[in-house]
């Protein structure tokens, strides 16, 4: 697999890679996302997840629980009074884990240019994937998903590795 | 009909709708309340118990001035004895810039009258007003609210606590001196909870354009096609094109990439659909 580099100083080359691509199959098919509807958008979030958009096709389920979720789908406005508790079930999420910003709302503060919203999600906790709209369809969220998919699979399964940490975010 | 007058329309967005922020809408006109039977009979039973500053008909409702020390005797003598049994709103307006205090109202209906009454104090600053909790359970909220938006004391109240804003918040967003974008302590109000206040200097100041896009921040964009990993300097070199990968075509255990051709459909075969 000419995509991964080949370190002979970190094992077997061979089985890392095809460990790598088990383990990121693995992941990317089944990406249980915690439920996080905020606002607007999350029943927009929810029509993804019910019968005529499928969700679970994807291997997408939604969960209640962030001990059981892979990514966060924070969908809606985050108010400032909020904002701690997202980054408290954010770090209640086990590794790996990713998180797509749904909506104008939670990436930027959207309409809501005023006082009482975090202006942006990234303000809080780091984001993968952004996803503009007002709200956007869930054929949008959907295709986030896959793009989410496809980032995972171009990771290394140790997806840390070799990637500079900020400190706060 | 005659058209709208044309306005410029770009940058409508960036532009304060009110640019004088104590502006105060102009008064409709007023009717003496003898004009409605019901109410005059209302507003002669309220002048024979207690004093009424001013009452007037606005908008076929009738609104009643009163002293603000008087607002719970008023409000149980007008459920228990002029049947508006039903508080359904109160809050306050912040007239501080030109009277220096506020006017609180409370929204009445009376089912039985079909009617509705406007009942407003004014209160000035620094002063408290009684707790209306105990005649009506919806004050509880609205005197919370009130509390929480402009700061006003409310005595005897069961629970007189923020309840929108977060309880270590600075200021009271309805005040007409409150900048719309917060103050300092408010636009750093998640980064210094959160992180600590050492933070904001890595965090940075909240960026107001929600339209701004840096094609050479890797932390929060990322360009289709043109994909690297999250953080890396682009600064000197661009980014090679990455390839679309697909999952199912390396062959994935029966999944099969789906090849169907492309067809586009004549009008009668749309329209068969
Ligand atoms: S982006 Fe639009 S639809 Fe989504 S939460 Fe914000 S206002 Fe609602």
């Amino acid at each position: 697999m000419a995509q991964h580099q080949v370190k002979f100083g970190n094992g077997l080359p061979v089985a890392l890679t095809t460990v790598d691509k088990i383990v990121n199959w693995g992941r990317s098919n089944s990406l249980w996302a915690l439920t996080y509807g905020l606002a607007c958008c999350g029943i927009e979030m929810m029509a993804s997840g019910a019968s005529r958009y499928d969700f679970d096709r994807f291997g997408t389920i939604f969960r209640a629980s962030p001990r059981q979720a892979e990514v966060m789908v924070i969908a809606g406005t985050l108010t400032k009074k909020h904002a701690e508790f997202i980054r408290r079930l954010y770090d209640q999420m086990a590794e790996p884990k990713w998180v797509i910003s749904m909506g104008s709302c939670a990436n930027t503060g959207g309409m809501f240019n005023t006082y009482s919203i975090v202006q942006g999600a990234d303000r809080v906790i780091p984001v993968d994937l952004y996803l503009p709209g007002c709200a956007p369809r869930p054929e949008t969220l959907q295709y986030a998903v896959m793009m989410l998919q496809k980032k995972i699979r171009r990771e290394p399964a140790n997806r840390n590795r070799n990637i500079p940490q900020k400190r706060f975010i | 009909m005659s058209m709208r007058e044309y306005k410029p329309k770009d940058n409508v967005q960036a532009r304060a709708y009110y640019t004088d922020r104590f502006y105060v809408a102009p008064q409709l006109s007023k009717l003496s309340p003898n004009s409605d039977e019901i109410y005059n009979l209302d507003v002669i039973k309220l002048k024979e118990n207690f004093e009424i500053l001013d009452a007037y008909i606005q908008k076929d409702e009738l609104v009643i001035y009163i002293n603000s020390f008087d607002n719970l005797k008023i409000l149980k003598f007008l459920r228990d004895d002029l049947t508006y049994g039903f508080l359904m709103e109160m809050s306050a307006v912040d007239f501080l810039a030109k009277r220096d205090g506020f006017e609180i109202f409370y929204e009445m209906l009376s089912q039985v009258k079909r009617k509705r009454i406007r009942v407003k104090t004014f209160l000035k600053k620094g002063l408290t007003i009684e707790t209306v909790e105990n005649l009506f359970r919806s004050a509880n909220f609205a005197e919370r609210e009130m509390f929480d938006m402009f700061g006003i004391q409310v005595n005897n109240h069961s629970f007189l606590k923020r309840i929108m804003m977060p309880d270590d918040w600075h200021g009271n967003p309805l005040l007409k001196t409150y900048p719309l974008q917060g103050d300092e302590s408010a636009q750093w109000y998640e980064v210094d909870k959160i992180f600590g206040k050492d933070a904001r200097e890595i965090i940075g100041p909240e960026i107001r354009d929600s339209a701004r896009v840096d094609r050479y921040d890797t932390e929060r964009f990322s360009r289709l096609g043109h994909e690297v990993s999250k953080g890396t300097d682009i600064y000197k070199s661009e980014p090679s094109n990455t390839a679309v990968q697909f999952q199912e075509k390396g062959g994935v255990f029966l999944i099969k990439n789906l090849n169907k051709p492309q067809k586009i459909l004549t009008e009668k075969e749309r329209r068969d659909r």
